[in-house]
């Protein structure tokens, strides 16, 4: 039997209210991920990738329109169910790291699996081989101000699939890092990719991500245009 | 789940000490106030209260004579002895009227012709430790003893009244009295009669002279010194002591219950206190509602994360509550310590007992505590209600 996509929207619509004015920033998407893919999305800015980014990870509602999560209908379940869904199947990689500066990297990471319902006992394993999948076992005991962008960048990755999601979300992942150090993050995403069956979504404004990806759909005024 | 949350928030005050001290600062000092407050004004009050009763507090008085002249039960002659046998007892003694039949009492030396030189003064017989009990104080000479009473010496001691009249002033020369037609010595004479006000106009003598002169039957009236704190035990115990088969038909003159006045003098001065307790507590919660606030907006992009991680509203609220209610409980440990330390220095260099109702201690965390939750409430709830999505992009 064919597995459910992992993500399946249809004529999925979001709009916000601006004052008197409505802005559309996604109109009518429709989009097909299965498993183990990995797409870019990219487009200029003001044209709906993270809105898109969002409410692929949970963190918002479309107006109108369906969003199944691996089969499951998102739009119909309560916000806290919500919540350990995001927790157990979606990771997020954002553009500005968002590590909290007083903890050290492996804390960082193993703070991506306390809204799990793993063990305790299990945690600090599954951090340790977050980061050691990362390649930054030995900085473990870093704080976060003290790395490299790139090395932070990839404490960030380490603590999006800590708690093996099926779905790791990325806005941005490279937007603040130069490009050699950008292509070690990739490097990572790409290592993950081979060890497991990981689905990859990333929004992104580089054409070097773009080229390292299965496939890229664009979105433009809120539309999209599969390529 | 519970444990995370206790490690999470654990976690958030601990990677900035600072600040999170400089929070708890606020409601330390509001809980140091409230306690200190208190606790100085009970010391106050149970110094204001010990001041004006001490002489009261620490007398009993049981009596043979009931209310109408009766007597039912005939007190001991070692009714002194046997009181001060009891555990809380200063000192005792007994103290009876003796009817003399009238009897004038009058002073030798001198004949004033135009003066008055004989007065119907009251005889008292007393026990050597009556005026200890009494706290009587003397102006000249001495007290009798178990012995004058035992070889029934005619010796007397006047009360300062008494003295006065008689014109005795002085006993270097062993001035002599008649009651009637009794010489008595004059061996001291009082200045001060304490708790027996009778005392002051009498010609006091031992009990074993008033037994063998007036045929004295019993002491009526024992008068007791207790320690202070005694009077209530003593109060019950002694009557047993004293007719161990008919306790009940003596009459037990004790202090009112000190407890209900110093609790009403406390009241008053409470209040006052409490009200600038409640407002230093108020500060210290505006303090931790501050901080917490600006935590909260500070920490934007963390809950954004935390909610992109899979945190549910409620969590993020439960952590940030946690964080400010365990901040308002170390406040209220450390002010109630400092509270503590203060209402002892206080005390202690205003020489009073320092008082703390033991509650307070208690108490205080507690309140801490509620002012933390109070104050990290409307913080917390904010911190949940940030969309995650405008959370994490602000940060």
């Amino acid at each position: 039997m064919a597995r459910e996509p992992i993500a399946l929207l249809t004529d999925l619509e979001r709009h916000f209210a601006a004052g008197d004015v409505i802005v559309r920033a996604l109109q009518s998407v429709c989009l097909t991920v299965e498993h183990g893919d990995y797409v870019t999305v990219m487009g200029p800015s003001g044209s709906g990738k993270s809105t898109l980014l969002n409410i692929l990870g949970l963190l918002d509602r479309p107006t109108a329109g369906t969003f199944h999560l691996d089969g499951i209908d998102v739009g119909t379940l309560t916000d806290r169910d919500r919540c350990h869904l995001r927790a157990r199947r979606i990771g997020f990689v954002f553009q500005s790291f968002h590590l909290l500066a007083h903890i050290s990297a492996f804390q960082n990471v193993k703070l991506g699996t306390i809204y799990t319902t793993t063990p305790r006992a299990k945690r600090r394993t599954l951090a340790y081989e977050a980061l050691e999948r990362v390649g930054l076992a030995h900085r473990a005991d870093f704080l976060p101000p003290t790395m490299s962008g790139g090395e932070r960048q990839r404490v960030a990755v380490a603590r999006a699939i800590v708690a093996n999601p099926s779905l790791l979300l990325c806005d941005e992942p490279t937007g603040n890092l130069d490009t050699e150090t950008g292509s070690t993050v990739l490097d990572v995403f790409a290592e993950l990719r081979q060890s497991s069956d990981l689905t990859l979504i990333v929004v992104t404004h580089d054409p070097d991500v773009g080229d390292r990806a299965d496939r890229t759909v664009h979105i433009r005024d809120g539309f999209m245009v599969t390529t | 789940m519970f444990f995370d949350l206790i490690s999470e928030a654990r976690t958030g005050l601990l990677t900035r000490p600072g600040r999170t001290a400089l929070t708890v600062l606020g409601t330390v000092l509001g809980v140091a106030a409230l306690v200190a407050t208190l606790g100085i004004a009970k010391s106050a009050g149970n110094q204001i209260v010990g001041r004006f009763d001490e002489l009261a507090a620490t007398s009993v008085v049981v009596t043979s004579t009931l209310g109408n002249d009766q007597v039912l039960t005939l007190l001991p002659w070692d009714s002194e002895q046997r009181i001060t046998r009891l555990n809380g007892v200063a000192a005792a003694g007994t103290i009876t009227p003796v009817a003399t039949g009238g009897a004038l009492t009058a002073a030798v030396p001198i004949h004033d012709p135009r003066g008055q030189a004989e007065f119907q003064l009251p005889v008292f017989a007393v026990s050597p430790g009556l005026f200890a009990a009494a706290r009587t104080q003397l102006l000249t000479g001495r007290t009798f003893d178990a012995g004058h009473s035992q070889r029934q010496d005619n010796v007397a001691v006047l009360g300062p009244g008494a003295a006065r009249r008689l014109n005795v002033t002085y006993i270097d020369r062993l001035p002599v009295i008649f009651v009637g037609d009794q010489a008595f010595v004059v061996i001291g004479i009082l200045e001060q009669v304490g708790r027996t006000p009778d005392l002051a106009d009498a010609v006091v003598i031992p009990e074993g002279t008033a037994q063998h002169i007036y045929q004295l039957e019993a002491p009526t009236t024992v008068q007791i010194d207790v320690e202070i704190g005694a009077a209530t035990l003593i109060a019950e115990q002694a009557p047993i002591a004293l007719a161990p088969n008919t306790p009940q038909d003596l009459r037990v003159l004790k202090p009112a219950e000190p407890t209900q006045l110093r609790a009403d003098v406390a009241d008053d001065v409470n209040v006052l206190f409490l009200i600038l307790g409640g407002v230093a507590l108020l500060v210290g919660a505006i303090g931790i509602a501050n901080v917490t606030l600006v935590s909260v907006l500070e920490r934007t992009g963390e809950i954004g994360l935390r909610r992109a991680l899979g945190a549910t509203k409620y969590a993020i609220t439960a952590q940030f509550l946690l964080e400010s209610a365990t901040m308002g409980f170390m406040g209220g440990i450390i002010g109630t310590s400092i509270g503590i330390a203060v209402v002892a220095v206080v005390a202690t260099t205003r020489t009073w007992t320092p008082v703390i109702d033991p509650w307070i201690p208690l108490a205080a965390p507690i309140v801490g505590t509620l002012t933390g939750l109070v104050a990290g409430a409307y913080p917390a709830i904010r911190a949940a209600g940030l969309e995650p999505v405008a959370a994490l992009h602000n940060a």
